[in-house]
């Protein structure tokens, strides 16, 4: 890919000359930023990738520092907590930080996956990538579910409890699955210590999660809000007489326009940070602030924010012959569905802008159902909110499960030969 | 897409008008932490009133001072419960027992109260006593029902009864229905300077709840300032370069 | 490459976008690297601690422990004082002039009041707490030995005003806090008048 150009060019001398020798830096360089040809007319939606990468190295650093003077003990585990905020000197602009930066990193994927749809990112041949972005997905819901116990406060501590317990509802194995997952028969001290040990290891699979979805992207290409494969079109732009003609190189282009996305978003990341890091009691719930108490639930439990559409299906399930499992299983099977999404879409384009009517109807729906799954999630349950949420569950199904019949039956609008802008 | 979010806006109104509370509202409280005068006065209070029983035990005493502009003399004197150390947290004598034996329930640290209930609650609670035979101390709390804490301030505030729905006291024995309190006896202070006190209170444990909220807002502005001058230089940058593609 | 319009105008721009981006690197290092400093419970724990002097026995040596290190507080007796002197030409800093101590303790006794010697009780050469020998010419440390402290690490020596003898492992003389005379008898360590 780079070597017409890397042999138009002298070898560097001096140091990268010699550490070019010895590792490919120009190569990758070249590879991955200087000569990656990523299609002209991405726009707004193609920030919240590398922003959601960003979030990451964040959480990361942020939470290495929470971890110097955070105690995983069910005696101090609270108090250490507040030591971090009160204490510690800035240690509450980097909590503040490390649970905002958790609930950024939910908006960010979340875009990020809409984008996904929007565009038809995982149709051929971005399967694979499609797929290992669904594996990342899962894996920030698992970090994010051991991080959320480590407070140990009252929403911690039950909302481990209730989730805890759904693996109990597996039948047969169920109760010694979940006795298992706490090792002990209630959340207890030896729960947080594994769930602090976990949730430190799970960033930097995920750190190599991310680096092979970056190296599948660019083997692939990136695709953009017209669906079409750049690589396929006419060749030759004023960088490379090869490069697809509607590609500019990644570097610099979408480097500074990344850079100048990073900082719309450091400003509005810090605008919470600084002004409202409770968010409405959405990024840090209020129960929270009492220290766990194992012999008194708070009056009304809910998951944060970015697990309440799941919640919602879960109990939008009715129990049958008084078992939860199909509750469980739909609830597993709404985010699972996501890897089959590659072969349930049957239409001839790709993108959004030229798909018919009815999947513009159907993604908006299921845009919908989500938003509002994760406000019933939030909710007291009740006979209305039950019934609205079995209702946008089918709705949020029938997005996937429907698709393979919409697909093919709708009108599709005439791609063009080249990118618009 | 923003056809979409309009939609879901529309979609999300019945739930906002379902969510109407039936706890009694709660009173406004006007925190404002950057009365310094008002925030010494609930240090005192706290001190005097409420930290027989009530810990503030992720707080120092120094860090108090500090923040409140307290002068040390006025620290050692007034502030500091028994002979604890300026550096140390502001814990009492209470053992976790001690609650259980004497009120049934631990006593509940209050350093962050205002942050799991709110400072109007806390604010409305303390005002919300009224009396109560049935109780083990004789009084009830109208945002807390059957509330296992005596009335430490009923010298002060003096007595109050409670208002049922309907005006009148349940004849059936019946717990009934109270909506209000009223006043029957008066205290040492009268209901305006009573509700200084405890907003003084609840301001000050406002404080205690997140002491470094003014400092976290003053510097968020600088930051916000900083990112939006940065935000100009990258636009600009990002545009010039832009030039090559257009 | 086609060169672009304004060459001038684009080092400007990326310029002031790295400057603005450096600046603002260094401020997000700022909280990350304070948050390693001692805590306020460090600083709390390792605030001045009092120490009464007025039980100590004539020679006896008190240990008085001062943000996790022992600090000893010695009551030298007639006999130890007239003593030091006589030690200095056996010592690498007989003058205290390594600033070892606060500038009140630079004097022959290295203390304020000489009766009362006050030194942090760690060795200066690994960090062992040496042994307190306040004995005269005992038979292990030879009959030149007018008291003093012997590390049982690596053997360095100090002699009762805690300057350290020659030819041994130890560089300089013990290290003397701060410390004041809140009144006669009571001693505060880790902070001098200056501070208070």
């Amino acid at each position: 890919m780079s070597s017409d150009s890397a042999n138009a060019q002298p070898a560097p001398g001096g140091f990268l000359g010699w550490l070019d020798k010895r590792f490919p830096v120009i190569d990758t360089w070249n590879e991955h930023l200087a000569q990656y040809y990523a299609p002209k007319n991405m726009g707004f939606w193609a920030f919240f990738g590398s922003l959601a990468l960003v979030v990451l190295v964040l959480q990361i650093v942020t939470g290495l520092f929470l971890a110097m003077s955070y105690k995983p003990s069910a005696t101090e585990a609270f108090a250490s907590v507040e030591y971090i905020m009160r204490d510690v000197d800035w240690g509450w602009l980097i909590r503040y930080m490390h649970s905002t930066g958790a609930s950024f990193f939910f908006i960010l994927v979340y875009l990020h996956m809409f984008r996904g749809l929007m565009w038809g990112s995982y149709k051929k041949p971005r399967e694979l990538l499609w797929m290992i972005g669904v594996v990342i997905y899962l894996a920030m819901m698992a970090t994010a579910f051991f991080g959320y116990l480590l407070p140990w406060g009252q929403m911690s501590y039950w909302g481990a409890q209730v989730i805890v317990n759904l693996f109990s509802a597996v039948p047969g194995i169920g109760e010694s699955l979940s006795t298992w997952v706490r090792g002990d028969y209630v959340i207890s001290d030896a729960t947080l210590n594994r769930f602090y040990a976990f949730h430190f290891l799970l960033p930097f699979i995920l750190v190599g999660l991310v680096f092979v979805h970056i190296v599948a992207l660019h083997r692939v290409g990136s695709t953009n809000p017209d669906g079409i494969e750049i690589k396929k079109g006419p060749k030759g732009n004023k960088w490379s007489d090869t490069a697809p003609a509607d590609g500019i190189p990644f570097h610099p282009y979408y480097t500074v326009k990344d850079i100048m996305g990073l900082v719309a978003f450091a400003a509005i990341f810090s605008a919470v940070v600084f002004f409202t890091p409770d968010f409405h009691h959405l990024f840090l719930e209020a129960p929270n602030f009492q220290p766990a108490d194992p012999l008194k639930t708070p009056p009304h439990i809910a998951p944060v924010w970015y697990f309440t559409p799941y919640y919602a299906m879960l109990r939008a399930v009715p129990p049958i012959a008084a078992s939860q499992f199909p509750g469980v299983v739909v609830m597993f099977a709404a985010i699972l569905i996501l890897f089959f999404l590659p072969w349930l879409d049957r239409s001839p384009v790709r993108s959004m802008r030229y798909k018919g009517i009815l999947s513009k109807i159907f993604l908006a729906a299921f845009a919908v159902s989500f938003v509002v799954l994760a406000y019933l999630g939030l909710q007291p349950a009740s006979e209305l909110h039950t019934l609205l949420s079995q209702i946008f569950t089918v709705v949020y199904f029938s997005f996937f499960l429907l698709m393979p019949i919409y697909t093919k039956l709708e009108k599709t609008k005439p791609v063009p030969e080249r990118v618009t802008t | 897409m923003r056809k979409l979010i309009i939609a879901g806006a529309l979609l999300l109104l019945p739930f906002v008008v379902h969510a109407a509370e039936q706890a009694p509202p709660l009173q406004q409280a006007n925190i404002d932490l950057k009365d310094k005068a008002s925030l010494q006065r609930g240090a005192k209070y706290f001190a005097n009133y409420c930290m027989g029983c009530h810990s503030l035990q992720y707080m120092r005493y120094e860090r108090m001072a500090a923040d409140l502009d307290i002068p040390t003399a006025e620290l050692q004197q007034n502030l500091i419960f028994g002979d604890a150390k300026p550096g140390d947290l502001m814990t009492n004598a209470m053992q976790p027992n001690d609650g259980q034996n004497w009120f049934g329930t631990a006593v509940p640290d209050l350093t962050l109260v205002t942050r799991w209930r709110s400072p109007d609650y806390v604010y409305t609670y303390l005002k919300s006593f009224y009396y109560d035979d049935t109780r083990p101390w004789g009084v009830n709390n109208l945002v807390f029902p059957k509330v296992a804490m005596p009335h430490a301030l009923v010298d002060l505030q003096g007595v109050q009864k409670p208002v049922y729905a309907g005006g009148e006291a349940p004849t059936d024995g019946s717990e009934g229905h109270v909506v209000g309190v009223e006043p029957v006896e008066p205290g040492l202070l009268s209901p305006d300077e009573y509700d200084d006190m405890v907003r003084d209170i609840t301001n000050f444990l406002t404080y205690a709840g997140e002491p470094m909220k003014l400092q976290r807002r003053s510097l968020g502005l600088y930051v916000l300032l900083f990112l939006g001058l940065m935000f100009i230089a990258a636009y600009y940058l990002k545009k010039e370069f832009w030039k090559d593609v257009h | 490459m086609d060169q672009p319009a304004d060459p001038k105008r684009r080092r400007t721009l990326i310029a002031a976008t790295s400057a603005l981006g450096a600046v603002g690197v260094g401020f997000v290092a700022v909280p990350f690297i304070a948050s390693m400093n001692p805590s306020a419970k460090a600083r709390a724990a390792g605030a001045p601690v009092q120490a009464d002097v007025s039980k100590l026995e004539d020679g006896a040596l008190l240990r008085v422990k001062y943000r996790g290190q022992p600090v000893w507080i010695v009551n030298r007796t007639d006999k130890m004082l007239a003593a030091l002197p006589t030690n200095d030409p056996k010592l690498v800093d007989p003058n205290s002039t390594v600033p070892h101590q606060p500038e009140y303790c630079q004097n022959p006794t290295r203390s304020i009041k000489p009766k009362y010697f006050v030194a942090i009780g760690i060795c200066t050469h690994l960090g062992c707490s040496p042994t307190y020998r306040p004995e005269f010419a005992p038979d292990d440390l030879g009959p030149d030995w007018k008291g003093g402290w012997h590390c049982p690490c690596h053997g360095s020596k100090f002699d009762l005003a805690g300057r350290v003898l020659k030819n041994v492992p130890a560089p300089t003389n013990l290290w003397v806090p701060k410390y004041q005379y809140i009144n006669d008898t009571t001693i505060l360590i880790g902070e001098d008048k200056g501070a208070a």
